[in-house]
């Protein structure tokens, strides 16, 4: 059971926490814009690296808030 | 008897308990273990082997022992137990075990719990070294947790040691009340540290109530699980002894020195009268002398040609024979070892001890990832360098389990100080001897021997880990403890590499078995998993509802009555009754457990607009709006309907499924998309208890409930909703229908819930008012086509699909999946849409994930094109028939035709339809 | 017409369950509370300004409690749920007034007196019980009397709050649909210290 660190509420246990995937992948200006393509690999495609990654958390257990946080996905540790 | 005076520093002579032993009745004393109260009695067989049915005995004195599994029939049924681990109790009923046990036939109604405990430093092992550890973190104010498996502190301590210059069992005693005193140290014996996961994460199983026996207070959990949070590890888990792999060395009477050592001191007894020795290490020189010195005689064989010094004196002075350059090549015997085979000659003995020297218990530390690296001077592997940073955090070996064998090294250890070097004969590393390799029993337990191993390589296998899984060795109850480092040590020889290129196989949680009931703990029965209910519940109890599971809700499905002709009501004619009773007079239900939230904010319009795919924030207050809303891939997610409060605040409803989801979805793009936005969500589920009052005569009882609101169809239109007081209570009455019936829904504070349905059904009484429950809600929405999102749909559906193109706005620019919904996928006309079926036979209801097919007498050779399948479907009080609503390619298109739903054998033919079957025109809506 | 509308708990039938507990363990239902969730205007950055608006300072009548804590005043208490969102409860004022009083500019005030109901925990083996199911460190040290945490206890979300430094005294505020698992997993981890 591996601790995350919220930061509002400081380390707790995984299980309280939400995953929400890469962070930093912004929501297209223009969707409209976007061929099929384009909008298919905003959608579906994710960088999915060995090594660290920025990731979206969720405490939704404890506070609700969302935060972003870098993990290594080859080892699991959140860089602190 | 080999019970021996002046020896057994953990029984109680005056103790004399019974036991049963393979149906025979015998003796044994408090402090016993079922091993050592059977070696006391003679009885060295306790099984015979799983696969090749070989006698077997007592190999080990702890859970390390590969050998001697028993099945506890009383006081309660348990299999695969090692007799060197069980406590002797009063009673105790066991049998030898061949292998496989047997799982007890009645319920356990034993209790089992877990205790979370946080520290600052956790010690494993309360021998000398965890000890020092233990006493040095809490001298320094440290939170410390000290667990050990044997039933008393001491670790392999025998009492003829001394430390500081006394007594060694002394200072165990002096040090336990120093850490008694103190309020931050906890001390669990009988308790194993069985996993090591991330950020110090222990798992510990206490064994709490066993060793009572009859007095075992039946409301203290039997085991309990302790999940232990340690900002340091200290791992002091000790060594175990290595055998040294011999021809026929599987026979009962042959065991580890160590093991015989520690039955004569623990438990007095001299497990036998004629002892043959051999080793390749120093520590078998203290077993041999201490066993003479009780009364054995006792021939030690050495395969070093040098011997130790001061053990040799020791032995000189017991009058045991030493005799070096011996190595033992196989034994004799059929129920028992009779003899020991040395090069050409037969050592008559009736215990024959095997000592290869020690592997350090390092498991804790592997399994984090801590390395293990081999050590040519043990013949073991040790906790090495960690490879990288993330490896081993905060987990320091000591004593012997760090390698250090000497009680002054494990001391210093202990204390965080460097173990002095000291001065010992080199272990001779000797994984076997010569001899036959099909009877060179590796693994006891799985009957695995050199020749498996050999098999193995032979069959191109390089690695440990392909070794252990081709031949099981280490894959039994006891997971190798003992022969492990042997395994790699034959492997490494007969593939003609280092054993250090070899490495050994990973450690793995749990150390030792963990019953199912112990990690389940209080989670079974009625703790399995939340029953949520509403504050109705108890009402619902006593009307006789017959509860669903709505994911952990338990909502009423039906009330069944009693029948006429007696008995009760089945839920077909239940819900049958309920239907009719709403669509031809009212009837109420509790939907207090769909979602609600609150969103409140400048933005909430805007935002809201976001999140459904139709416009949210033109709607007035005081109105309300049915919405659908999609993921990013346009499809749909949930829906329910929208509440505009005033200018800047929305109650939403969603669906029962959806409340935690779509709230948790909402604040995602709130919170990492447009923090921008002045807008904020609040869950209001249990907040507020809805009830639908639903039917023709429904405004006859809202009209009562609240006299001053006028519910003429002019003040009060559908699809609007306003806040009043009954007795000085906030109430809101919202026109809502899901059943195409005039309908209200009645919403107030959970608090006044009760009171309010309870009035309602006061009031409603004249009325013939009629809870129903949710599965005349589904008949009721199916006759009028409203899906339910999860059960017609299933993450593939869009609005389009579902017939519900008007509820997709063209005017906004943007909104959560609008543009997948012009990817080419998604015009597809082939993609699966809602439909109504009507099966030919009126009285034929369809199974509810039927396939539908085309029309046919009869099926293609598989694979049967699929069209589709059957998502609901019920019998219709109003329609007099049955009906389904169902998912078909093509399906908006195809309304009209005939199609064939296989139904077991059958061949049903129904017709297509649109999927609103009652009242299509909205006849009924406004009363 | 019938009786008035009483309001009515989801602990309303456990009372003898309650009381058959021993001295060491004791649970009590508290009576209705208003509860009003408070939210603070964002600032724009995701990030929100600190502090409780004057507003809910007022209405507690003393200074706003930090991350992981509760104040008790005189007139209502504010719990700490995130960090631009408090729980302000008070037995004195009536739930509508209460969320009138304390919405700020740009913020937010729900009314949730019904959401979420409160369990007195006390006596000499509560911090036990507790951590049969809290995976949170609740020694005295790290939970002293005035912390506050959202966290989860069995398998029900709650909010925890500490009223003494000895771990012999809490409140736990549970959502009411789990307040009767919640009430039948405390009792039943209260086994232990039946005599
Ligand atoms: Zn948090």
């Amino acid at each position: 059971m591996q601790l995350i660190d919220c930061p509002w509420c400081g380390p707790r246990e995984e299980v309280e926490f939400h995953y929400g995937g890469e962070a930093g992948v912004a929501y297209p200006a223009d969707p409209a814009a976007l061929s099929d393509e384009e909008w298919a690999r905003f959608v579906f495609h994710r960088a999915n690296p060995k090594g660290p990654l920025a990731e979206r958390w969720s405490h939704s257990a404890g506070c609700r808030r969302w935060f972003t946080a870098v993990r290594d996905t080859a080892t699991h540790r959140f860089r602190r | 008897m080999s019970r021996v005076d002046g020896y057994g520093t953990r029984i109680d002579r005056s103790r004399t308990l019974r036991f049963t032993f393979d149906g025979r009745e015998y003796t044994g004393h408090a402090g016993d273990t079922l091993a050592s109260a059977l070696l006391a009695n003679g009885v060295h067989r306790v099984s015979t082997s799983v696969d090749l049915g070989r006698p077997r005995g007592i190999v080990a004195a702890w859970s390390e022992d590969p050998s001697g599994l028993v099945q506890v029939e009383e006081p309660f049924p348990e299999p695969m137990l090692p007799a060197t681990t069980i406590e002797l109790t009063d009673g105790l009923v066991a049998r030898g075990l061949p292998g496989r046990g047997r799982l007890a036939e009645v319920p356990d109604t034993a209790r089992y719990d877990r205790k979370h405990t946080h520290c600052d430093v956790l010690v494993v092992g309360a021998g000398p070294a965890g000890l020092l550890a233990a006493r040095t973190a809490a001298r320094r104010g440290e939170r410390v947790v000290l667990v050990d498996d044997r039933p008393a502190a001491g670790g392999s301590l025998l009492g003829t040691e001394r430390i500081c210059g006394r007594a060694a069992l002394e200072f165990v005693a002096d040090t336990l009340v120093e850490l008694h005193a103190n309020p931050d140290v906890v001390h669990l014996q009988r308790t194993t540290a069985f996993g090591h996961y991330d950020d110090g994460f222990v798992l510990a199983l206490e064994r709490r109530t066993d060793h009572l026996g009859a007095d075992a207070p039946r409301n203290v959990s039997r085991q309990r699980v302790h999940r232990i949070r340690a900002a340091r590890v200290v791992v002091a888990t000790g060594a175990h002894e290595r055998p040294i792999v011999v021809e026929d060395n599987d026979r009962p009477g042959i065991m580890l020195a160590g093991a015989a050592r520690d039955l004569l001191h623990r438990h007095g007894v001299l497990a036998g009268r004629e002892i043959v020795v051999f080793t390749s290490d120093d520590a078998a020189y203290d077993a041999a002398a201490d066993l003479a010195k009780a009364g054995a005689r006792v021939t030690l064989l050495d395969a070093r040609d040098g011997v130790p010094a001061a053990g040799a004196r020791r032995c000189a002075e017991q009058g045991v024979t030493v005799r070096t350059g011996a190595v033992v090549t196989g034994t004799r015997g059929t129920e028992h070892v009779t003899h020991a085979v040395v090069g050409g000659e037969e050592l008559p003995c009736d215990l024959l001890l095997l000592s290869g020297g020690w592997n350090p218990v390092a498991h804790l530390v592997s399994h984090i990832r801590g390395t293990l690296a081999y050590d040519p001077a043990l013949g073991a592997f040790r906790p090495g360098e960690p490879a990288d940073d993330t490896a081993g955090d905060g987990v320091t070996a000591v004593g012997a389990a760090n390698g250090t064998l000497d009680l002054a090294g494990c001391l210093a250890e202990g204390a965080g100080e460097r173990a002095q070097p000291v001065e010992r004969t080199p272990t001779k590393v000797l994984w076997r001897t010569d001899g036959d390799p099909t009877r060179q029993f590796v693994d006891l337990q799985r009957d695995a021997t050199v020749a498996d191993i050999a098999r193995a390589v032979g069959a191109g296998m390089r690695s440990v880990e392909h070794v252990k899984r081709y031949t099981t060795i280490g894959t039994a109850h006891d997971q190798g403890k003992t022969s492990g480092v042997i395994a790699s040590g034959i492997t490494a020889e007969l593939l003609g590499v280092p054993i250090e290129s070899l490495g050994t196989t990973t450690f793995r949680p749990p150390y030792t078995p963990v019953a199912f009931a112990a990690l389940a703990g209080r989670e079974r029965g009625r703790l399995f998993d939340p029953a949520r209910t509403t504050v109705l519940h108890p009402w619902h109890e006593d009307a006789g509802a017959v509860f669903e599971d709505v994911g952990q809700w338990k909502r009423p499905r039906y009330y069944p009555r009693p029948r006429e002709t007696g008995g009760i009501e089945d839920m077909d004619a239940a819900v049958l009754r309920e239907c009719a009773a709403v669509r031809g007079g009212v009837g109420i239900l509790d939907g207090s457990t769909l979602g609600k939230i609150d969103v409140q904010g400048p933005d909430a319009g805007a935002f809201l607009d976001m999140i459904y795919t139709n416009v949210m924030s033109g709607l007035k207050p005081g109105k309300v709006r049915y919405g659908v809303m999609c993921g990013l891939d346009g499809m749909v997610i949930d829906d329910g309907t929208v509440l505009r409060i005033d200018p800047e605040r929305f109650c939403v409803y969603t669906t029962t499924g959806g409340a935690a989801p779509i709230l948790d979805h909402m604040e995602e793009w709130l919170q990492t998309e447009w923090p921008h936005l002045r807008v904020h969500l609040t869950s209001v589920t249990e907040q507020w208890a809805t009830f639908p009052v639903v039917g023709p005569r429904s405004r006859d009882v809202i009209g009562a409930f609240a006299p001053d609101v006028d519910v003429s169809v002019e003040a009060f239109p559908f699809m609007s909703w306003l806040d009043t007081h009954v007795d000085g209570i906030p109430v809101r009455l919202a026109r809502i229908s899901f059943s195409g019936e005039l309908a209200w829904e009645v919403s107030v504070d959970g608090w006044h819930a009760r009171a309010v349905w309870e009035r309602l059904v006061a009031l409603g009484g004249q009325y013939g008012i009629t809870p129903y429950g949710t599965e005349t809600m589904h008949v009721l929405r199916a006759e009028k086509g409203y899906p339910i999102i999860g059960q017609d749909t299933d993450g593939t559906v869009t609005p389009q699909d579902l017939g519900m193109a008007w509820a997709v706005s063209r005017k906004k620019p943007d909104f959560l999946g609008k543009r997948s919904f012009s990817r080419s996928s998604n015009l597809d006309p082939l993609r699966k849409q809602l439909v109504g079926l009507l099966p030919l036979d009126p009285d034929l209801k369809l199974p509810e994930g039927a396939q539908v097919v085309e029309l046919t007498d009869a099926l293609p050779p598989p694979p049967v094109p699929m069209l589709g399948h059957v998502t609901s479907s019920y019998r219709s009080a109003a329609l007099g028939r049955t009906f389904a609503l169902a998912l078909v390619k093509g399906g908006h298109a195809r309304i009209g035709e005939r199609l064939t739903v296989p139904v077991g054998g059958a061949l049903v033919p129904v017709e297509v339809t649109g999927s609103v079957l009652v009242d299509p025109e909205g006849t009924r809506r406004d009363g | 017409m019938a009786e008035s509308l009483f309001r009515t708990g989801p602990l309303d039938g456990w009372a003898g369950r309650f009381a058959e507990l021993p001295d060491s363990v004791t649970i009590m239902a508290e009576p209705f509370h208003a509860m009003v969730d408070v939210r603070l205007a964002p600032d724009g950055t995701g990030r929100p300004a600190p502090g409780l608006p004057g507003s809910v300072a007022a209405a507690v009548g003393t200074t706003p409690p930090e991350p992981g804590t509760w104040t008790d005043g005189e007139q209502a208490a504010a719990i700490w749920l995130g960090p631009d969102e408090w729980l302000v409860t008070s037995p004195f004022t009536p739930p509508a007034e209460l969320e009138a009083a304390v919405r700020g500019p740009g913020g937010a005030a729900v009314d949730v007196s019904a959401q979420r109901t409160t369990i007195r925990l006390r006596g000499a083996h509560a911090r036990d019980v507790l951590e049969t199911g809290c995976a949170i460190d609740l020694h005295p040290r790290s939970f002293p009397a005035g912390a506050a945490a959202v966290t989860t206890l069995g398998q029900a979300g709650v909010v925890l709050l500490a009223l003494d430094g000895a771990g012999t005294d809490y409140r736990i505020l549970v959502r009411s649909s789990f307040a009767g698992y919640l009430a039948e997993w405390l009792i039943d981890a209260a086994t232990e210290f039946r005599t």
